[in-house]
């Protein structure tokens, strides 16, 4: 991990953060729809709006019209950004409960990886704006609560399958 | 004025087909493909010169969801298509697709000559250790004590090594990648790429349907603490001893790759199909 040296270091993997979560978000839409999980497939696929919308903000509030080249060098730990969802943590009967709960843990990582970097950075304006970064999401954490509040958990045996493709007996 | 349009440097995306995968939810090879699309944009050719060839298995339906020219072949024969295919047209990319039961059983002798030759393509297998669309068979890079119900108390059969065969047999580079990592698969295939001669890369691609344990990988996979070596014996010695989930480009040759074909074509295909004629 390295630690970004300016604000515009910071602000373009924070981009890369958000097109990866959406781009990630979009292909278990993909997926879902695929296997006929429609009310999964259609949460994902709003995630993965709501991402692309963040990039857009994060272009948009530093002036930019074309992804800006990265150093190369990431910095966060670990295979991929903290707000992307790993991609073996699907299920093709999974609920939409379990969709958020995918969201939640993505954006809690988020948080914690802005709160790491605003404590460590050396830069007053990197410092600053991951603050503002981890305050961001920690109102989505709270958005996603908030859902989750209102969609049914799922019931016992959802992962019950009576044609599975694997008989473990 | 300049009115000459300049085309805009492809992305990802302009990789990508319109045909979704049908693989499983949580299947390592939804990011092998975002690996192979970053890849291609990286090295920034255009997808009408690039060719995808595979054979059977979850892993070779990987050209269709390409927008470049593709080959969905014979079980196993991915590679001499792809041969035949670079050495008439060294101007095109070929890229090979297979998986651990396609590359490494039924198609293992053409394996062991694809590196031989050393001819310019570049070869990533996606292994899980299992035939997954055949419902769960043993591969060879089963582990021999793996208990299921179609091995019941597992093949007591030792496991292939392909990077160890891969590097005996002649290739020039030898990687391997873990598709929980698709930044780094993707660079890495873009190296391989950018490589002369045969580049093998083995992409460790969990199959959460019939090993559903290997989602344990993410946890385990760890880059190699050493850098690429171009000393056979070195790279032999590691990839002996190391604990299978080394991440990294593991051997960098220098072999000379196979020529390819150049010159007037001798025999028309016209006159072959007038030879072949029923």
């Amino acid at each position: 991990m390295s630690l970004p040296r300016t604000l515009a270091e910071l602000m373009t993997e924070a981009l890369i953060m958000e097109i990866e979560a959406a781009q990630r978000y979009s292909e278990f839409a993909d997926a879902m729809e695929t296997h006929n999980n429609l009310p999964v497939a259609e949460l994902f696929r709003k995630m993965a709006l709501i991402e692309g919308k963040h990039a857009e903000q994060i272009m948009a509030q530093m002036g930019w019209t074309t992804t800006p080249v990265t150093t190369g060098k990431r910095i966060w730990e670990g295979f991929e950004a903290p707000e992307t969802t790993p991609g073996d943590e699907v299920h093709y009967l999974m609920q939409p409960y379990h969709a958020l709960e995918l969201a939640l843990a993505a954006e809690e990582r988020a948080e914690r990886f802005f709160g790491r970097l605003a404590d460590e950075a050396k830069s007053e304006a990197v410092k600053s704006a991951a603050r503002e970064m981890q305050q961001e999401e920690r109102e989505h954490v709270e958005l996603i609560r908030e859902w989750m509040a209102r969609v049914p958990p799922p019931e016992a045996g959802w992962e019950n399958d009576p044609d599975p493709p694997r008989y473990t007996d | 004025m300049n009115d000459v349009a300049v085309a805009a440097p492809p992305t990802a995306a302009s990789y990508k087909s319109g045909y979704k995968p049908i693989w499983c939810p949580g299947c390592g090879d939804y990011s092998v493909l975002s690996s192979v699309t970053k890849a291609l944009a990286m090295i920034a050719v255009p997808p009408s010169m690039v060719a995808v060839v595979s054979g059977i298995g979850c892993s070779s339906r990987i050209p269709a969801y390409t927008s470049c020219y593709g080959f969905h072949g014979v079980h196993g024969r991915s590679l001499p298509a792809a041969t035949g295919l670079k050495v008439a047209r060294p101007e095109l990319t070929v890229l090979v697709a297979s998986g651990d039961g396609d590359g490494y059983s039924i198609g293992g002798n053409h394996f062991l000559h694809a590196c031989r030759r050393n001819v310019d393509l570049t070869y990533i297998v996606m292994d899980n250790h299992v035939y997954g669309m055949t419902k769960g068979q043993p591969s060879p890079t089963t582990e021999p004590d793996w208990d299921s119900k179609l091995s019941p108390g597992g093949t007591g059969v030792r496991s292939f090594h392909p990077l160890v065969i891969a590097l005996a047999s002649g290739a020039n580079f030898v990687a391997r990648a873990f598709s929980g990592d698709p930044n780094g698969t993707a660079e890495m295939i873009a190296q391989g790429i950018r490589h002369p001669g045969f580049s093998f890369i083995e992409i460790l691609s969990p199959c959460v349907t019939f090993r559903p344990e290997q989602r344990e990988w993410k946890r385990q996979m760890h880059a190699a603490p050493v850098a690429p070596t171009d000393d056979p014996a070195r790279a032999a010695r590691r990839i002996m001893t190391d604990d299978g989930f080394n991440i990294g480009v593991l051997y960098v040759g220098k072999r000379t790759p196979y020529p390819a074909v150049t010159g007037k074509v001798k025999c028309a295909p016209e006159a072959l199909e007038a030879e072949f004629a029923l």
